[in-house]
């Protein structure tokens, strides 16, 4: 049995998450996501249709700390971590591209 | 001397460090004399800063002297898992889109072995952020199994896992995602306890899958397991889901005794087991017994459907976390010319494979058409799961299954088939799924190679998990 994730479904996945991919790696990872699927596939229980759906362990909600100043990290040294930087500001290409 | 420093264990260390008995520097020499005999062959560590920690042991040392009381963990030299924030190295998470780059902050956890006088004495190799069960998927290096070098030491805290088993830190701090302490703990021969999620603070733990994801000790037995345990436990308001519940002592009493708990062998796991695996666990469950723990055999086929919902919800919360890696902020930065070129060209060049993967595999689970098949049915099998664990811990104590189906496999022997990796940590996810405890202890020997058993326990019970381990560890004979 098989999921059947295609090749157009691996290009449109890798960019939604921001991945260029040679054709090899379409290749091989449309063939690997394809058996993963097939293993997730396993999730099979008459019961999962009255399982409430759990995203976590715990069941706290809107932990808040009090709401008291106090002092963050440096800019110094969190700019002093990025690739590029221009003043206080992280500096990056240009946001729009030249039309082609 | 130098002997018999590397034979003491944690408490028996740092009290001769708080006494004067030995100086921290002695320790800490005679450990980095160890690293240059061992590492070259292991390959544990990604970073070691000699002068840093000899010049830490130093200042131990004068405070000792001025009269100041040393902590808990005074003198012992601590390995830590790269996926943690330390100020004082490079945290890359094995993976080349953070090479070289130092976090402006320490991880709550480093914090506070540190404040007990713990050596941070280098920073160890995983899998590229943590996703992996061998420590192959490293952006940077392999990190032998020191039982036998041609095998892995398990993962992803397979170079914490190979540092404490060949003695060069005395403890280490792994996490663990889907069973990334216990599984290297296993294969190696050493404890390793994953806490109830939110007993550890995980800020500054690089996320992986943050509903999961949980900070724990590794070492060398299960009395130092709980000694560092004691020291990193407890609510820390940095971590909104870290529990405000009171850390009990878990070094005193370790060694009540199992008498009258109830422990449920876990049929269906044992069933996955090599037969060597298996022996041992069910030598295990007779040791236990003989030591006056009622033990029956369970079925709980409900935790088998844990790992394919953890290979939906773990890839799923990944690849929300690791949209944060843009190649802006910090770490590497690809070429482009245009803004989003730009952080396509980082992630690309900057990931490995297996990460790619799982971005793919959990942007798949989330994307339209898909989020109620894969996503929503994960959550289900997790309610499905945490409510069979909650029946079978009405019923028992704890329950017994092995750590790992196999020993220590060859290098290289699973890394072209992902499925069969992923398939290695079932019997470890489902305790991550519920968000209890489980600690994985060595209990025999198959060729040489170390098996580890797993005991779990229902959410904050790990003052009675570790005391069934450490009866457990009185109970094998070392053969």
């Amino acid at each position: 049995m098989t999921s059947g994730i295609s090749k157009a479904d691996v290009v449109h996945v890798a960019r939604l998450a921001r991945l260029r991919l040679s054709s090899g790696e379409i290749a091989m990872y449309q063939e690997q996501l394809s058996r993963i699927l097939d293993l997730v596939g396993e999730m099979d229980d008459d019961r999962l249709a009255v399982m409430p759906a759990m995203a976590h362990t715990q069941d706290l909600v809107n932990v808040l700390r009090e709401d008291v100043p106090r002092p963050g990290l440096e800019r110094e040294r969190l700019l002093g971590s990025a690739p590029d930087t221009e003043g206080e500001f992280f500096r990056i290409p240009k946001i729009l591209g030249e039309p082609e | 001397m130098n002997d018999g420093i590397l034979a003491l264990d944690a408490a028996s260390l740092a009290a001769a460090v708080r006494s004067g008995e030995v100086t921290a520097v002695e320790v800490v020499e005679t450990y980095l004399a160890q690293i240059s005999v061992q590492e070259p062959e292991v390959g544990a560590f990604l970073s070691i800063d000699a002068e840093a920690a000899i010049s830490a042991a130093a200042a131990l040392d004068r405070a000792r002297e001025s009269g100041e009381e040393l902590g808990p963990l005074a003198g012992v030299p601590v390995a830590l898992k790269d996926n943690l924030c330390t100020t004082g190295f490079p945290t890359t998470a094995a993976s080349r889109i953070l090479e070289g780059w130092i976090p402006p902050y320490n991880a709550t956890v480093v914090d506070r072995v540190l404040a007990a006088g713990g050596i941070a004495i280098g920073k160890t190799n995983l899998d590229e952020f943590a996703m992996g069960s061998s420590t192959e998927n490293s952006g940077y290096k392999i990190t032998r199994n020191p039982h036998d070098l041609d095998r892995v030491p398990g993962g992803s805290s397979g170079g914490s896992a190979a540092a404490v088993v060949s003695r060069m830190a005395l403890l280490a701090l792994g996490s663990d995602t889907g069973g990334s302490i216990r599984q290297p703990a296993s294969l190696t021969g050493i404890v390793g306890l994953k806490p109830t999620y939110g007993r550890v603070s995980r800020y500054g733990l690089l996320a992986f899958a943050s509903s999961l994801d949980q900070i724990g000790p590794m070492a060398a037995t299960v009395k130092d397991a709980a000694l560092m345990a004691e020291v990193i436990f407890g609510h820390d308001p940095m971590d909104a889901t870290s529990l405000a519940v009171p850390v009990p002592a878990l070094v005193d009493g370790i060694e009540g005794g199992v008498r009258s708990l109830r422990i449920g062998l876990v049929s269906n796991l044992l069933e996955v087991a090599a037969p060597a695996v298996a022996a041992a666990v069910e030598r295990a469950a007779a040791a236990l017994a003989g030591e006056g723990a009622t033990v029956e055999t369970v079925a709980i086929p409900e935790l088998s459907l844990g790992l394919p919902a953890y290979y939906v919800v773990a890839p799923a919360e990944a690849s929300s976390n690791l949209a944060r890696y843009d190649g802006v902020r910090y770490g590497f930065r690809g070429e482009g010319a245009t803004a989003e070129e730009m952080m396509v060209s980082s992630r690309s060049e900057g990931f490995g494979a297996e990460v790619k993967r799982r971005i793919m595999l959990g942007t798949y689970a989330l994307s339209a058409g898909y989020y109620d098949a894969f996503y929503l049915r994960a959550q289900r099998v997790r309610s499905l799961v945490r409510s069979a664990f909650q029946e079978a811990y009405s019923r028992f104590d704890l329950l017994l299954s092995p750590t790992s189906p196999t020993t220590a496999f060859k290098i290289g022997e699973r890394s072209d088939d992902p499925v069969e990796m992923y398939r290695s940590d079932v019997c470890t996810i489902p305790s991550n799924l519920s968000g209890d405890p489980a600690i994985s202890v060595p209990f025999g020997k198959e060729g040489g190679l170390p098996i580890g058993v797993q005991l779990m326990g229902p959410a904050l019970a790990e003052e009675r998990l570790l005391r069934a381990a450490y009866a457990l560890e009185a109970g094998w004979s070392g053969e």
